[in-house]
């Protein structure tokens, strides 16, 4: 079979590209600002507690996110009621939320002037202030159990219909039921989100900005921020660059071991459907209720306040939503195909090739955005000014922030086709168009479409990189939110968060939906 | 016709655009929004000057200068507006300032003789509240007090580093026994002012760390009486706001030409009511009547620029420390 050879060198050659690239992004503009901060600097007391902070409540988010989220996605899994849908689809909207208005949203709700405040000293009791450890935590969890639970969701939705069926019928008790049926699923998808929600908290920047509250609330990212934007002490910012690469390469080394969500056999290409629906219904619908209500209260607190003030928006609001919109679309064409090339050049390889792909997607994550865009800047300035080359450097960097995710959607399911089909495809010699087109892609939908929505929500709610190479005439929509609020025009600026959301929703929405057309469509 | 001469008069502005000399000056955010004085500052001196007049927002004043130290003598901007006193010795240093022969009658209480940098607006720091909050008279009554307060990051914001001159002014050895008191009212630290006013707006705290001129915007722009500030026995730290030429400008006179325009009577008749600051230079037309007075010598604190670059790195570490536990 020529046609595979030349298939597979095909892949080789942009599955190797992809990997150059990102090691380029990540260790080589690390290096970069290493040299030149003249070598690494000593890391004081404030910064091993830094250290010490990050490593905990990383621990904690990533533990109460997930755990919560077994039983929210069981629930969601196992129970249709009108809304559903919506609900799955608004799962998204924390994690693709920009953070600062997701911290709004939160402040709203649990701050001391906010609604559960409220209640509180309606009752007699203390306001609540969750300012430190605690709001990093709730923000965390906030922010990345919608996504744990999507990513469960995914997990409950790969088990053939046909287990259930057969567990039913043969009326399995609960214990069964979860050792044969739940336990094989929580044990592939636990340890892969866990590991995920700890990374992305591990390397959240904005929260610990927003409600870290001072020294005792720093992480090991807002340190880096610290000593390049304040002290500009490029020395202890590689220090911590390095502190912050250790943990996240051992974390991604870590990502060997983790099994990756499975399926196994031939099951029918479609959500389960559940007999046992009924017998869970009231503590299927008190999770529901709960992860609605925390994901609901904030964003409508938001909604509510921005709504109405749209129509006094300055104009600039259009040309910043059209550079956001530009910037994320690049980022989302550049993110889908550098994740694509990896998922299929490793498809067919052994274990370790597989988990080395994966581990480098995971490198991108604990790459800290902002040494690579301090790197960027430090390796364009002496050619350039890096302005000019502010759209697509941020273009590129949201690409790989969002890479990870984007990875871990895509690999088991071209895994899995691959798994599934190849033999089918040797025994029928497919040509390599049909392969692709009639029996890769329409398998590859549903993920294509989440991953490239959550590529294109993350870089429209993206802060970090644009801030550093900001420019009057060029602004996003978080930028302008963010200036907006340095101006006093705190409607205005939840005027603007209603847009960037919407904005953001809208684009998740049309690349979820557009993905899972197939599926309803059978 | 109209979409002939529309199309003419696009055509003319790019091109007169190419060959007019740009004067790219870093500024602080909040000055170029739309609400600060960016928009008219930057008509009124292209009205003059035929020149681009490009400001570009880096953030808080102490990201200013690591955003110039970043950048070195390569750096596009010619001026670099939005530092103070605190920070002027250390801007300095860098040996990226020129110095500039710009006079003025200045209004800035003690005067002004620095070689390097021209002020264009001041204030004092003070904890802004609303009206009918029994306020604390001192930092020791506040940190007796349960009311709650949102301060800065004196690493990241200009006004952070003024509360740790202004308790080290007032305290001296015992600035770090104020700190330790103060904790428990410490709602949060936010990297910059405008995260802290925030959430002071949103009742997330009974007071927050401001200028005495805050008020005043909530007066005049939104006729709003209900915010006051705290007046505090032990004095008020003062800010400076400088701006200074870089030795690297290739638009040395023009840059010139914008510092003596800053304490013009046109941009200074801005500064009041868009920035909420004192004005270097009185305007003509003096403040607006609901704008405060200034305080006395005797409620006015400040340290010399020298003195608060050589007490920064001990104050930090005090701060850092006690704030950590």
């Amino acid at each position: 079979m020529a046609g595979s050879i030349i298939t597979i060198t095909l892949r080789n050659i942009l599955g190797g590209a992809v990997l150059a690239a990102l090691l380029i992004f990540s260790i080589g503009t690390a290096a970069a600002v290493a040299m030149r901060g003249q070598g690494l600097g000593v890391l004081g007391v404030a910064d091993w507690s830094a250290v010490r902070f990050t490593l905990w409540q990383a621990c904690l988010s990533a533990g109460l996110s997930v755990g919560i989220a077994i039983p929210v996605s069981r629930a969601l899994a196992r129970q249709s009621f009108i809304g559903r849908q919506t609900l799955i689809t608004l799962l998204g909207a924390p994690f693709i939320l920009p953070v600062i208005v997701g911290v709004l949203g939160l402040l709203a709700v649990f701050g001391r002037a906010g609604w559960i405040s409220g209640m509180l000293t309606w009752a007699g009791f203390a306001k609540l202030s969750i300012y430190g450890a605690p709001g990093v935590i709730l923000a965390h969890v906030f922010f990345n159990l919608p996504l744990a639970t999507r990513f469960l969701l995914q997990g409950w939705g790969s088990v053939p219909t046909e287990r259930f069926r057969v567990a039913h019928s043969l009326a399995a008790s609960p214990w069964a039921y979860f050792r044969l049926i739940e336990w094989p699923v929580l044990r592939s998808v636990i340890p892969g989100a866990f590991l995920l929600v700890f990374l992305l908290c591990l390397t959240s920047f904005a929260v610990a900005l927003a409600v870290g509250g001072g020294p005792k609330g720093t992480t090991i990212e807002l340190a880096i921020y610290q000593a390049f934007r304040l002290d500009f002490d490029l020395g202890k910012a590689a220090s911590l660059a390095v502190v912050q690469f250790s943990l996240c390469g051992g974390l991604a080394i870590l990502a060997f071991l983790v099994p990756l969500p499975q399926t196994d056999g031939l099951g029918l290409d479609r959500l389960p459907q559940r007999l046992d629906a009924s017998a869970h219904r009231a503590a299927d619908a008190f999770w529901i209720a709960i992860a609605a209500a925390f994901l609901i209260f904030p964003l409508g607190a938001i909604f509510l306040r921005g709504v109405g003030y749209i129509p006094d928006l300055p104009h600039q609001v259009i040309a910043a939503s059209l550079t956001s919109i530009l910037i994320a679309l690049t980022s989302t064409l550049v993110c889908i195909t550098m994740a694509l090339s990896l998922a299929l050049a490793f498809a067919r390889r052994g274990k370790l090739a597989r988990s080395l792909a994966e581990g480098i997607g995971v490198l991108g994550l604990a790459t800290s955005p902002l040494v690579v865009g301090t790197g960027l800047f430090l390796i364009i300035f002496p050619y350039a000014h890096p302005m000019t080359f502010a759209v697509p450097i941020t273009a590129s960097v949201n690409a790989m922030m969002a890479l990870p995710f984007a990875l871990r959607v895509l690999m088991p399911a071209v895994r899995d086709t691959y798994a599934d089909y190849l033999q089918l495809r040797s025994s029928l010699n497919i040509t390599r168009w049909v392969w692709l087109s009639w029996i890769v892609l329409p398998r590859l939908r549903r993920p294509l479409g989440f991953a490239a929505g959550l590529a294109v929500a993350l870089s429209m709610g993206d802060l970090g990189v644009i801030a550093l190479f900001a420019d009057p005439d060029l602004q996003t929509l978080p930028l302008m939110l963010y200036r907006l609020m340095g101006a006093y025009q705190m409607d205005q600026a939840a005027a603007v968060a209603v847009v960037l959301v919407i904005q953001s929703l809208a684009l998740f929405w049309i690349f979820d939906r557009g993905g899972q057309g197939y599926v309803r469509s059978k | 016709m109209r979409i002939t001469s529309l199309f003419a008069g696009l055509f003319l502005a790019t091109t007169a655009v190419a060959e007019t000399p740009v004067l790219t000056i870093y500024t602080y955010d909040s000055f170029v929004s739309d609400w600060g004085p960016g928009p008219a500052v930057e008509a009124a001196f292209e009205a003059t000057c035929g020149c681009d007049l490009q400001m570009v927002g880096t953030g808080d004043g102490a990201a200013l200068l690591a955003r110039l130290k970043l950048e070195g003598s390569r750096t596009d901007a010619d001026i670099v507006m939005g530092l103070d006193t605190n920070l002027t010795a250390a801007a300095a240093d860098t040996g990226l300032f020129d110095p500039t022969s710009v006079t003025a009658n200045y209004a800035v209480p003690g005067g002004w003789d620095d070689p390097l940098f021209v002020p264009f607006d001041w204030g004092y720091f003070a904890f802004v509240q609303n009206v009918g909050l029994q306020s604390p008279k001192n930092f020791r009554a506040l940190a007796d007090s349960d009311l709650k307060i949102v301060i800065q990051d004196p690493r990241s914001s200009t006004p952070g580093l003024g509360l740790l001159m202004w308790v080290k002014a007032a305290y001296g050895n015992d600035a770090a026994d104020i700190w330790a008191d103060l904790s428990d009212n410490i709602v949060t630290v936010t990297a910059g002012w405008s995260e802290a006013y925030g959430m002071f707006l949103e009742g997330e705290a009974d007071m927050v760390l401001s200028y005495t001129t805050s008020p005043a915007y909530h007066t005049i722009a939104e006729g709003d009486a209900s915010k006051s500030f705290a007046v505090f026995d032990e004095g008020h730290y003062m800010q400076i706001e400088v701006a200074g030429k870089l030795a690297s400008s290739d638009q040395s006179a023009l840059a010139d030409q914008f510092l003596q325009f800053m304490v013009s009577d046109t941009f200074q008749s801005i500064i009041p009511t868009t920035n909420w600051m004192f004005p270097a230079v009185t305007p003509a037309a003096g403040l607006p009547e609901k704008f405060p007075k200034a305080l006395s010598a005797a409620q006015s604190l400040i340290f010399s620029p020298r003195e608060a670059a050589d007490l920064r790195n001990v104050a930090l570490a005090e701060w850092q420390a006690v704030l950590s536990q």
